[in-house]
């Protein structure tokens, strides 16, 4: 049987940063066929180049037979790619049939709007997907499930040959998940071939037949999903395996030492949840101690830093600085009581871009550098001078805007404006994440550095070497909940893949959303 | 072409324009260079650049204030019914000085409750200011039962026609707030984290600023620029007319942030810089009509400007 698409060697670069080199995804006709990889394994781009949202640099795409020269998404959709995006595309005040038709209703001497076919013809595709609803209604007034189902009808009724769904289940219950897999049962039989792209592996045993990986934008492997466990998926995924993690450390920290553990307690999370994405989280990082928070995304790891960090409400538990009581109630209060949060999200929740260098680093200081609201300006040009030294911070001079400086040199810039306010406890979610690995180690240098002042730091990090090797402990997440606690020395990426995917199956534990789409705020 | 003078426009195209507008009226306009010409214009454009000013640190949040001309009617309209009042005419010194202070409280009250709404409800600017826009002149007029109130009283008139070294007084008064939100602006954490919170929210939040206070601040402070500007239309006039009073001068206050550079998605308080804008605005009118150009014209060239200093913001960006 030929493959309806095949992408070979394909190769893109973002002004000068690869995003792909040499990947490549084959998938057959009437096929569920996963996608899976870690944030920036190059996924989406893979997705975008075959939808034409960008072009490729290099490699070839063969779609049904023929050389593709798709190069918009519209005509992806033409040539019967249809994309079912994780925000859904569709216009909610309108009615389903409206949504169902758009573009292609059905006319009356040619300019009018025939309804009647119209709400015919969407109650007939959605009845093929077991869906009876009031096509009339407002697209809006139904639930999220719905809507995808509905997007997935309107993609179907286009002839798509090929659907893709990018975390479809991401908000989805667990009912609502199983309607969309009798749908997507239903694409198979029709010999409608379906990418699935998803970060809960347990579903994809569940309706796929094979897996394609990605990692650092090369395909890794691809497999039929049947014999295939999810410690090989995960291993393959971060690229690893039980024999090479056992070698020496990659990182700067050398290993956590778990001496420090016996350290006088700095914070003390108790029983904490702040919605189904986090719930009975407890943690207790002490003096000089690094706790790694471990854990796939959506695992809850972001949302435990928001909650100690005063960002998100508390809705059950409590939080203890120093064994007292406090409410975290803003961001300023915690920055009060010796917190800073360097977030994962640099462009979004760190930088100021327009502002300078020094403006950006001394943003969390301000109240300090302040008399009677007044800013003390010798002082903060000297921190800042001090800070630029001291993390070899590039830049031209302290004046020069944040967003003309490196990715790795805007988040040294962030580190330094929580160092700056010499904190007691420091949460550092993805520190390293999208920094070349010359700033990378000069980052985790600076934190052994820190560290060894006696600064409590909660390490977040996707990259497992990271907190392998720098966190004294790791408190493993899924779901939204503490499935596992380990403590160097002795802990191994193998031992932290183990208790990833060794998870009691919970499929309902409430409501799975990756994390960082979409903030709780 | 060359690249000298691109760069150059962009960064300084409102002097250039200026520095045009000076040029052509020097030689086409009869009469422009006198002290006239120089008063009445000083005496027309500080209305604007005072609520300018306020409405450039709104903007710089990422804000946008629609009531500052209802404020204007609002503060107008209580300032001589305070002043003729029994109390008023009893102890002028007294009235005189409620006059003016009670009615710029009335204004802060007003910013406080725009911030209240953005700030603390979050609702976008632009509506939560409507509220304002549309009833606070309706108060205005209910207040002084829709008449034009005249008057005659030197001391509260002083506010629009007296004179310091010859120039008139509201022209130092707009001179010394500009300078005065010039130093918070960049000497001060409020300033600062105006800027923070136009350029990145989030990150401002997050940081630890005081987000939810400065913005209230913000809109209060331009509701009690608002509110001056409205005492000095009333004084240069010695009558107030709540429904002309400050009428479309939230778009002449946006148009003259914009001109001095202001970037309406937030980040950038050019407080001179919505000096030199109302300053353009005001010279392109007065221009256009000392040579007999309809008024109607006036507006469309105004219409002309703003677009070109929007243009000229793209540019930037780019």
């Amino acid at each position: 049987m030929t493959d309806l698409l095949k992408m070979t060697a394909i190769d893109k670069a973002f002004a000068g940063v690869s995003a792909l080199s040499g990947a490549s995804l084959d998938i057959a006709p009437g096929e569920v066929h996963a996608l899976i990889g870690q944030n920036g394994a190059g996924k989406s781009t893979l997705i975008k180049i075959l939808t034409g949202v960008y072009r490729c640099d290099g490699g070839t795409i063969l779609f049904d037979g023929h050389e593709s020269a798709i190069a918009t998404p519209r005509e992806a959709q033409a040539a019967g790619i249809a994309t079912i995006y994780q925000e859904l595309t569709l216009v909610p005040l309108r009615s389903v049939t409206e949504n169902v038709t758009m573009g292609y209703e059905p006319k009356r001497l040619g300019v009018l709007i025939d309804w009647k076919r119209a709400h015919r013809r969407t109650r007939e595709i959605l009845a093929r997907f077991g869906i009876d609803i009031d096509v009339r209604a407002p697209l809006g007034s139904y639930s999220t499930a719905i809507q995808q189902l509905v997007a997935i009808a309107r993609a179907v009724s286009l002839d798509a040959k090929l659907v893709i769904m990018d975390e479809p289940t991401s908000s989805l219950d667990a009912s609502e998940v199983a309607v969309l897999f009798g749908v997507v049962r239903g694409l198979r039989e029709a010999g409608v071939s379906v990418l699935y792209v998803s970060h809960f592996l347990d579903e994809l045993f569940e309706i796929c037949d094979r897996v394609t990986t990605m990692r650092d934008g090369r395909t890794v492997d691809c497999r039929a999903i049947a014999g295939t466990t999810k410690l090989d998926l995960i291993a393959g995924m971060l690229g690893r395996d039980a024999g090479e993690i056992e070698e020496e450390g990659r990182t700067e920290f050398g290993g956590g030492t778990g001496a420090a553990a016996t350290g006088e307690p700095l914070l003390t999370a108790r029983g904490v949840s702040t919605g189904p994405r986090l719930i009975d989280f407890d943690m207790t990082l002490h003096r000089g101690e690094i706790v790694g928070l471990g854990g796939l995304l959506g695992a809850g790891r972001t949302e435990a830093a928001r909650a100690i960090f005063g960002v998100d409400r508390l809705t059950a538990g409590r939080i203890e600085m120093k064994g007292q009581g406090v409410a975290m109630d803003t961001p300023a209060t915690a920055i009060r009581a010796g917190l800073g949060y360097l977030t994962e999200d640099r462009k979004a929740e760190g930088i100021v871009p327009d502002m300078s260098v020094r403006e950006n680093l001394t943003l969390a200081l301000l109240p300090r550098l302040t008399k009677r609201g007044r800013i003390d300006r010798a002082r903060e040009r000297a921190l800042v001078e001090k800070y630029i030294d001291a993390l070899g911070i590039k830049t031209a001079d302290m004046e020069q805007p944040i967003r003309e400086l490196s990715g790795g040199n805007q988040q040294k810039v962030l580190l330094a404006r929580w160092l700056a306010i010499e904190p007691d406890i420091l949460i550092l979610d993805e520190p390293t994440r999208g920094v070349d690995v010359g700033a990378k180690r000069e980052i985790q240098t600076i934190i052994r550095d820190c560290v060894a002042k006696g600064v409590g730091v909660v390490l977040i990090s996707s990259e497992f070497e990271e907190i392998v090797e720098g966190a004294d402990r790791i408190v493993v997440l899924n779901e939204g909940r503490i499935v596992a606690e380990l403590t160097n020395p002795g802990i191994t990426e193998t031992a932290l893949v183990r208790a990833l995917a060794h998870i009691p199956e919970s499929k309902t534990s409430g409501t799975r959303t990756p994390e960082g789409t979409g903030a709780a705020a | 072409m060359s690249a000298g003078w691109k760069p150059f426009l962009r960064d300084h195209g409102g002097l250039v324009a200026l520095a045009v507008l000076l040029v052509f009226n020097i030689l086409v306009t009869p009469n422009f260079l006198q002290m006239q010409t120089l008063f009445v214009n000083i005496s027309q454009v500080a209305t604007i650049a005072i609520v300018a000013i306020g409405m450039t640190l709104v903007i710089a949040t990422g804000g946008i204030d629609l009531s500052v001309g209802a404020i204007m009617a609002l503060a107008g309209a209580l300032a001589p019914l305070i002043f003729l009042s029994d109390f008023g005419v009893a102890y002028p010194m007294l009235g005189v000085a409620a006059a003016i202070t009670l009615p710029l409280l009335a204004a802060l009250a007003c910013g406080l409750f725009n911030g209240l709404l953005v700030a603390g409800l979050k609702v976008q600017p632009i509506i939560a200011t409507l509220i304002l826009f549309i009833s606070g002149r309706g108060i205005a007029q209910v207040l002084t039962n829709g008449n034009l109130q005249t008057f005659s009283n030197p001391s509260f008139s002083y506010l629009g026609t007296g004179r310091i070294l010859g120039l008139p007084f509201q022209g130092w008064l707009a001179l010394a707030i500009a300078c005065i939100l010039w130093w918070v602006m960049t000497r001060t954490t409020f300033g600062r984290t105006v800027l923070a919170i136009g350029g990145n929210e989030r990150a401002a939040e997050l940081s630890g600023g005081p987000v939810v206070r400065v913005k209230i601040g913000v809109y209060m402070i331009c509701g009690l620029l608002a509110g001056m500007a409205g005492l000095i239309v009333v004084a240069i006039n010695s009558a107030s007319d709540a429904a002309r009073n400050g009428s479309l001068m939230e778009l002449d206050a946006i148009a003259a942030a914009v001109v001095g550079g202001a970037l309406l998605q937030g980040g950038r308080a050019p407080v001179f810089g919505a000096i030199l804008g109302a300053v353009i605005i005001q010279l392109v009118k007065y221009t256009l009509l000392a040579n007999g150009v309809a008024d109607e014209v006036a507006l469309i060239a105004k219409a002309v400007i703003i677009l070109a200093a929007v243009y000229v913001q793209q540019a930037r960006r780019e």
